[in-house]
């Protein structure tokens, strides 16, 4: 297992965001996250790479215990994260923002060495012939093209993607899962947030689902989009089921 | 990186080297006296970059460190008799050793925050000193005159400072280049960008910030040791004054923010300007209050300073203004 989520929880005031959410992800799959808006998927990811600290439970990671490390802790260990808002560093160039991802990721790199593979990733992503424009530059689709760029770069054993469909057009996301594809068939291990349901059915070797905190289905696409307590939380209406599942 | 390669790594060493030498040669000690006013905001400026412009914290209180640096060094050589390199060195440790204790808190403020808690700082270290017996407390302290016995009487002692604080400046604007273009200083401006996202990524802000903090209190130390010996005398007054630093600030700003060539541009332009005011008799009493207003005018509409907008309308001088 590359990640083992244990019995977390995560409680903000008065709000309990997170209820003893437990899975394990192998390595190499694509782990599709799913759920209504205010369900708690990107507060289950803030918990998992060190930006918020779980009120209880245990985030292991490759068989070490991360809880309540720093999130540049969880980075140098292999963790990296595409942001659902994305956050270029915009007075940087494109090439520039993948380099603090190869330099301060798992490997660690050196400058140069950092810049020959920022340009490596900015290719697989199709970016690299702006590499050398600033990144607030670039439209929302090449934003999060830099922001995947970026965490490929820091050679992560596990990616987590927030979102990195939402806003893109039709070919837009085609191209982009097609993206998330070839990265998983280099044998990255994926756990993707997405509410673009064509997409992560298709795309995801298991779901999860989260409603109000809690996780209430977990399985193969087929069998979370027939769970009943599925489509009463999220799907809403039975025949999206046979909809999602004939694309 | 292969810094000694580039033109824009060159170039302000270029200009600082061939100024220091002219005056060294020509031997005018009015001529000694602006230069030492303007390497001496060059180096404080470029110093203060590598917080602001490079990291992106905003340091109110920054003198507090030419003060500090200043009055340590200022006793060691006076008091205590040590030579001026190691006095001037000493200064800059403790600087960079206070900016380690303090920063180890304060950095952990951001924005507003961080800088007014820079300003208490500066207060702080000012109401300190004068209270603090073994550095004269308010009256200060005064050069022991058998010091400059050492140079060759205080006219030489004169010109040797010169050329310390000199080598100073030369050494903070390379210290400025390399640490723009490391991997740490790449760090640095991943924090300046969005240090959440940063760390996100691996960025050990922390413990990236606090040394930019360490960098950029060093020379600063260092040119207050110079700066007070050349004076003869050292009091809180003169060391921790709060319109220095905001002076500073603006010709960081004026100069351009982040770039190595910026602080020295904005210092040289900020003192001729400064020194136009004070002599001027419609100005003199204003010249902090044309400073304001010319901070005003450079966040309203050239937010990345003089040698940020050359850098955006001539891409090909990019290489040539770092």
């Amino acid at each position: 297992m590359i990640l083992q989520v244990q019995d977390v929880s995560k409680r903000f005031g008065g709000l309990q965001a997170l209820t003893n959410i437990t899975f394990d992800l192998p390595e190499g799959q694509i782990l599709g996250l799913i759920g209504p808006n205010g369900a708690g998927k990107t507060t289950l990811f803030n918990v998992i790479n060190g930006v918020y600290t779980p009120n209880r439970g245990r985030v292991i990671f490759r068989g070490e215990d991360i809880t309540g490390l720093p999130s540049y802790e969880v980075a140098r260990r292999g963790l990296a994260r595409a942001h659902q808002v994305v956050r270029p560093l915009t007075d940087l160039t494109v090439r520039e923002n993948v380099m603090v991802g190869a330099c301060f990721g798992r490997e660690g790199h050196s400058l140069s060495l950092a810049a020959r593979q920022a340009d490596a990733a900015l290719e697989k992503v199709g970016l690299l012939e702006r590499a050398d424009q600033p990144s607030g530059n670039l439209n929302v689709a090449q934003k999060k093209r830099l922001e995947m760029a970026r965490s490929l770069a820091a050679k992560p054993y596990l990616l987590l993607l927030d979102e990195v469909l939402a806003g893109l057009n039709p070919s837009e996301i085609a191209a982009m899962m097609e993206m998330v594809r070839a990265i998983r068939d280099e044998g990255f291990t994926i756990l993707m947030i997405e509410h673009v349901m064509q997409a992560v059915m298709s795309i995801s070797d298991r779901i999860l689902v989260l409603d109000y905190g809690v996780l209430i289905a977990q399985g193969s696409p087929e069998e979370v989009a027939n769970d009943p307590q599925v489509i009463e939380a999220y799907l809403g209406d039975p025949k999206m089921t046979e909809r999602l599942l004939a694309e | 990186m292969k810094a000694w390669r580039q033109l824009g790594f060159w170039l302000p060493l270029a200009i600082i080297f061939i100024w220091g030498l002219a005056v060294l040669l020509v031997r005018q000690d009015t001529s000694r006296e602006t230069a030492f006013t303007m390497l001496m905001f060059i180096g404080l400026a470029s110093s203060l970059n590598i917080l602001l412009g490079y990291t992106g914290y905003v340091s109110f209180g920054h003198i507090v460190f030419f003060g500090m640096g200043g009055y340590t060094g200022f006793y060691l050589l006076s008091e205590q008799n040590w030579p001026l390199v190691a006095a001037a060195l000493a200064g800059g440790l403790v600087s960079s050793v206070i900016a380690w204790l303090v920063g180890s808190a304060v950095l952990r403020l951001r924005g507003a925050y961080f800088a007014l808690a820079t300003i208490g700082i500066n207060e702080a270290a000012r109401a300190f000193v004068n209270n603090f017996g073994p550095f004269g407390g308010a009256t200060g302290m005064f050069v022991n005159f058998s010091v400059y016995e050492r140079y060759g009487g205080a006219g030489e002692a004169l010109w040797t400072t010169f050329t310390y604080l000199w080598i100073v400046t030369l050494a903070v604007l390379v210290v400025s280049y390399l640490v723009k273009h490391s991997r740490f200083g790449l760090g640095l401006l991943a924090i300046r960008e969005d240090e959440d996202t940063a760390m996100v990524m691996g960025v050990k802000a922390p413990r990236a910030k606090t040394i930019a903090y360490m960098i950029s209190a060093f020379a600063p130390g260092m040119i207050g040791t110079l700066y007070f010996f050349k004076n003869g005398n050292v009091e809180p007054g003169d060391a921790f004054q709060l319109h220095m630093s905001i002076e500073m600030l603006v010709m960081v700003m004026l100069g351009g923010m982040g770039t190595v060539m910026g602080p020295l541009v904005g210092a040289v332009t900020y003192q001729g300007l400064r020194g136009y005011l004070l002599t001027s008799p419609i100005f003199k009493s204003l010249h902090l209050a044309v400073a304001g207003f010319i901070l005003l005018m450079i966040i309203l509409f050239v937010p990345t300073g003089a040698v940020g907008w050359v850098r955006s309308r001539f891409r090909g001088l990019r290489r040539v203004l770092q």
